[in-house]
């Protein structure tokens, strides 16, 4: 014998609605970390090239959809009146986590526009700094996923993220210091100090934020 | 019905009025405030569950009034009724916490002293004991209350809106809860009076259902709770709402949760038959104060926390309205029964 199973209240439908866009939201950070890591590879390999610009275009195709997505989220959050006690905290995560998405777009703009040259002794130095970066943001999305689902598991997440932004700051220094011991003229020496500052900052915006992720899941706990 | 019954009775409805208004806060006041129900479903579940309580379970604590002193003329009944309300409104005004129930016992003895009827001291020692036991109770009760839902939480890792989602449902089911042992405690106060001199007679409805004039009284006494529920309750209810934001949506179901089953406990007919029958001790059915009861499980859950703010000056604040309230309503009904009974030559014992 079988039961119909009652539909769903409409506010436990909304509720599901929103949960499953936040988790698109988060997986958009993460799916342009992927495509960023892609990207800074094949320029360290090619240089400005078709595939490089393609990669690009995608990370925009996903930071748009990012945004649209983080717009209706607020925008449910306050129509609905929805978590009215963390509404502040959860609307100034999604902004500060998009922020990290732009950064990460501005990031590859400024490879296509300013082509800089890159010499191959410093490829892997770029790569490591890239892999830190994105560990970093990574962390900062299980952190932003905890908060919503299992704040006092935030607290290991933002550890991560604060490992992760020395190791980039640490790279980031060292590379600058082998570029500026190098016999670059200084005019490249800037240029390519100017990218590496750019690509750690991504790190340095996470860790801002797993600092702020820090108090908003202290106020959370019940 | 005559005219003058009506305005007999009208001290008990503006009571009724100013308990709807003022307690109706206690029950849906945070949920409200925090925007985490909208006034209209408070409302609405706020009066339905008052008057369910009311006419359902309301006699238990009218009972216990009746033993304290059984007012049997109208005009007296009305008197005890406005000395209550003035009471209140006196005390509101000086911001002093004051508590119907308070006022209405404090009238109930000076009806007593006017008549010269005795007052049982064991019914009100009785009273008196419930009144402190009220805001205890309720903190007993939030403390371990608040432990359990916090574990439950803990292990059940919900999503930040899910959560809130079963939140609003488990505040407005809360709020039904609160409604209904508020309408089953406190109808006594607003109408318990005027049962041994009730206008009303019992008629039955289709046969089956016996509506007593008691109950019809309640209702009455009930719809007034509901109007003020309606029309002045939701200023109060924003105020308590900011007052209490340090409390989360989950601390707060806790404390109209705690603060419904103290008043449910202290109401239920049904409860004490089942101790009884238990061969346990039964608890005294007795209006108690709903705003201490808030008090007690909002004070209960800052102490487990470990906060050694508490307030003190609102707890002493409270001792200070446990005597002062019923002394002054007393007075005041003492005198009113002077004036009706040599001034305006109404029969008042």
């Amino acid at each position: 014998m079988s039961f119909a199973i009652s539909k769903t209240p409409s506010l436990f439908g909304r509720t599901k609605e929103l949960e499953g866009q936040i988790d698109e939201f988060l997986d958009i950070v993460t799916q342009t970390g992927l495509l960023f890591n892609r990207a800074i590879d094949i320029y360290l390999d090619k240089g400005p090239c078709e595939d490089f610009e393609e990669l690009l275009s995608k990370a925009s195709e996903v930071e748009t959809r990012a945004d649209t997505l983080r717009r209706d989220i607020e925008n449910k959050l306050y129509v609905q009146t929805l978590i009215p006690d963390l509404r502040g905290d959860v609307l100034m995560l999604l902004e500060n986590v998009d922020n990290i998405i732009n950064r990460y777009e501005a990031n590859l703009f400024r490879f296509s526009i300013q082509s800089p040259d890159i010499p191959a002794e410093f490829n892997q130095g770029f790569r490591k700094l890239t892999e830190q970066v994105i560990h970093s943001v990574e962390s900062l999305v299980s952190a932003s996923r905890a908060f919503f689902r299992d704040t006092n598991s935030v607290r290991d997440h933002v550890r991560k993220v604060l490992f992760f932004e020395s190791e980039a700051d640490r790279i980031s220094t060292k590379l600058q210091r082998k570029i500026f011991a190098s016999n670059l003229d200084l005019s490249r020496k800037r240029h390519l100090q100017y990218f590496i500052e750019n690509i750690d900052e991504v790190a340095n915006s996470a860790e801002d934020v797993a600092d702020e992720l820090a108090i908003y899941a202290i106020k959370r706990i019940i | 019905m005559e005219l003058s019954v009506l305005i007999f009775l009208g001290s008990g409805l503006f009571l009724g009025w100013s308990l709807g208004a003022n307690d109706a806060a206690n029950v849906f006041g945070t949920a409200v405030g925090t925007r985490m129900v909208k006034f209209s479903t408070a409302a609405i579940v706020c009066s339905v569950f008052v008057i369910l309580g009311a006419v359902i379970s309301g006699a238990g604590t009218t009972e216990t009034l009746g033993k304290l002193g059984a007012i049997n003329k109208l005009p007296a009944a009305f008197m005890a009724a406005l000395a209550a309300a003035m009471t209140v409104y006196l005390m509101t005004k000086r911001s002093l916490p004051v508590s119907t129930s308070q006022a209405i016992v404090g009238a109930i003895i000076g009806w007593n002293l006017f008549s010269g009827s005795p007052t049982d001291a064991q019914v009100l020692t009785k009273i008196a004991i419930t009144w402190v036991a009220c805001p205890l109770l309720a903190g007993l009760i939030a403390v371990p209350l608040f432990m359990l839902v916090r574990r439950i939480l803990r292990a059940a890792n919900l999503h930040i809106l899910r959560l809130d989602a079963y939140t609003r449902f488990a505040l407005i089911i809360a709020g039904a809860m609160g409604a209904y042992s508020l309408g089953a405690n406190n109808i006594a106060n607003v109408v318990g009076v005027f049962v041994p001199a009730s206008p009303f007679t019992d008629f039955t409805v289709l046969g089956w259902f016996n509506f007593s004039s008691a109950q019809q009284l309640f209702l009455l006494g009930a719809l007034a709770i509901a109007i003020g529920v309606f029309t002045y309750s939701k200023h109060v209810m924003m105020t308590v709402g900011q007052n209490l934001v340090s409390l989360s949506p989950v601390a707060a179901w806790v404390v109209v949760v705690s603060h419904s089953i103290v008043l449910f406990v202290f109401a239920s007919k049904g409860l004490e038959a089942l101790l009884s029958d238990a061969g346990l001790p039964t608890i005294p059915l007795v209006p108690v104060s709903s705003s201490q009861a808030v008090v007690g499980a909002i004070v209960g859950l800052g102490l487990m926390r470990g906060r050694q703010s508490i307030q003190w000056s609102v707890l002493g604040a409270i001792a200070v309205g446990w005597v002062i309230t019923p002394f002054c309503a007393a007075l005041i009904a003492y005198i009113g029964l002077f004036v009706l009974q040599n001034v305006l030559n109404l029969v008042v014992y």
